[in-house]
């Protein structure tokens, strides 16, 4: 489905040094730095799969979706998407593709979202009863019925967003990209949007690469996870190949009636400790988690343990540490 | 074209949702140029006539290059602002939907107020038709017709070319406002009252003269010669617009090459 071989982009920038004369020289003589954005991505997505795609910023997240989307030229390697170069074939490819970027609008401000629609409709050339079939599906799982009517500025950021992912969805597209699709929305809406994603993956086999910062999107939605840091492809690989990795760490909360002294496990590192309570770091690879238990039962009185594995927001720190990224 | 008619009215139902902004700028864009006409007037008034031109002939003048100028303001406003979409990166938006980006650009924006201009422009043109003893001829009401089409295409053609160095900038360009501004200000007189490289320039460079001076010595009945090479020079619009927009294309490739 989606192929990328190589692909290599680099920019200039403009280095300007602070101060007035520097400005005034710059006005002339430009120096440029070249920074590479992307170098050597290579990685394969399959018909149907959900991908996260995640990085911290400036790691070249958007630049990677511009080139998937056809909107920048990579330097160096290839793509094919659905057997098209997304640079070579513009209008013929993105036909073929939905973009959501979170933080720029699709609709037309001013006016009812549905306009907005019937715009897109003639751009994309929709045929009237595709058009009419895709409305509706949309309009009765995104829940936009009462939406469609309103002009887009009076809508919250939840309700605009389900209208931009319907927007970027009414030409039946084959592969979605999101660029982080539940920035800065609530956790009603963010459920809602999720939901979604996954229904439209599910029903339709939408394939869907999505970027993101919030690594419940990534928990709730992408069983395949490719991390990217200063340009270059870092991991790619599933969560649970992931947790496996990080994820034999447990933290372990013991609490007890009160001891003066802070229990004693040979193996297990001690977070923090107070007289009613104890955190530890255990590495369940080195330590089962009954010896933990075994141990502390013989030195305090337990009143309660809590067991948990790391979030995977702390995987994929640890991951960035691992790159020094 | 479908699609343009589709632009045009979604932007248009836009402009009305600020209705007073919108009726507050229409009047203001029918009196903005009207100091300008003003001067025309009382120049006149004091001398009588420039060279061998009347008032009321460079008045035919001041309307149709103001007309021009009102119609590619209003219907070509997306590549006159377009610095703006660029600098919100809404230019990404418009390479990832399966058109023309010409297009796209040219439906992005459209300035309906600017028809308080043209208003003014087409009460201009009244007058001075009336007052002017031209025998009308289809012939002649084609070329009228047509000299306003070639220079919003002359108008259009500046504004695609000064959109595509926002490519290279980013900032419009304030020089684009030498081009439009100050070819509207000089076309307004017939072309052959300036210098002689003024006049060569707006004939072979930016053919200004070709949708106004040329046509209008035809209109007058001051033409020597066939008058067909005086009814075509308006198609200098188009000799001009299409370098234009292949320069805008060389710039649609330069951006996504660097993504700047």
């Amino acid at each position: 489905m989606i192929t990328l071989q190589g692909i290599g982009k680099s920019f200039k920038v403009a280095r300007r040094a602070a101060g007035l004369r520097q400005a005034a020289k710059s006005l002339f003589v430009r120096e440029h730095t070249v920074v590479e954005a992307l170098r050597d991505i290579t990685f394969q997505v399959g018909e149907g799969e959900i991908v996260g795609y995640i990085g911290p910023n400036g790691a070249g997240k958007s630049t990677s979706i511009k080139v998937m989307s056809g909107i920048l030229v990579p330097d160096a390697g290839t793509c094919s998407i659905m057997g098209f170069t997304p640079w070579k074939e513009r209008t013929a490819y993105v036909r073929n593709i939905g973009v959501v970027f979170g933080q720029r609008s699709q609709l037309w401000w001013d006016v009812p979202v549905l306009d907005s629609f019937q715009l897109l409709r003639d751009i994309y050339k929709i045929p009237a009863a595709e058009y009419a079939g895709q409305l509706a599906l949309l309009t009765e799982t995104l829940e936009l019925g009462s939406l469609l009517q309103t002009p887009v500025r009076q809508l919250s950021l939840g309700q605009r967003m389900r209208c931009e992912i319907a927007a970027s969805l009414l030409h039946s597209p084959r592969v979605l990209f999101l660029d982080e699709p539940t920035i800065g929305l609530d956790a009603v809406s963010k459920q809602a949007v999720r939901q979604f994603i996954r229904t439209i993956n599910r029903e339709k086999g939408v394939t869907v690469i999505l970027t993101t910062h919030d690594m419940s999107d990534i928990e709730a939605l992408a069983s395949r996870i490719l991390l990217i840091g200063k340009g270059t492809l870092l991991y790619d690989g599933t969560l649970s190949q992931l947790r496996g990795r990080f994820g034999s760490h447990r933290t372990v909360t013991a609490h007890y009636s009160e001891n003066a002294r802070p229990p004693e496990i040979p193996g297990a590192q001690t977070i923090s400790w107070s007289p009613e309570r104890a955190v530890f770091s255990v590495d369940t690879g080195q330590l089962p988690i009954a010896d933990v238990l075994a141990r502390l039962s013989g030195q305090v009185e337990l009143l309660d343990v809590e067991i948990e594995a790391k979030p995977v927001e702390e995987l994929i720190i640890e991951l960035y540490k691992e790159h020094r990224i | 074209m479908r699609l343009y008619f589709r632009y045009l009215s979604i932007l248009f139902k836009s402009q009305l949702q600020y209705r007073t902004s919108f009726w507050l700028l229409t009047v203001g864009q029918f009196f903005v140029p009207f100091s300008v006409f003003a001067g025309l007037y009382f120049m006149f008034d004091r001398f009588g006539q420039l060279r061998e031109w009347s008032f009321f002939e460079t008045a035919l003048c001041y309307a149709i290059i103001h007309m021009a100028f009102a119609l590619s303001e209003c219907f070509v406003r997306g590549f006159d602002a377009f610095s703006g979409l660029i600098s919100r990166g809404d230019f990404d938006r418009l390479l990832v939907r399966p058109r023309s980006t010409a297009l796209q650009v040219l439906g992005s924006q459209f300035e309906f107020t600017r028809f308080g201009r043209l208003l003014q422009g087409i009460v201009v043109l009244a007058w001075a038709l009336y007052k002017l003893p031209i025998e009308w001829d289809a012939a002649k009401a084609a070329t009228l017709v047509l000299m306003i089409l070639g220079g919003v295409l002359i108008f259009a053609g500046i504004y695609v070319l000064f959109a595509t160095l926002c490519f290279w900038t980013v900032q419009g360009l304030e020089i684009a406002n030498i081009f439009t501004d100050g070819g509207r200000e000089m076309a307004q007189y017939p072309l052959n009252i300036y210098q002689k490289w003024v006049t060569l320039f707006f004939t072979f460079i930016i053919p200004f003269a070709c949708v106004n001076y040329l046509p209008l010595l035809y209109l007058l009945g001051r033409a020597d010669g066939d008058p067909v090479r005086y009814m075509l020079q308006p198609l200098a619009g188009i000799l001009f617009l299409l370098p234009c927009l292949l320069v805008w294309r060389i710039g649609v490739r330069h951006y996504r090459s660097t993504g700047s």
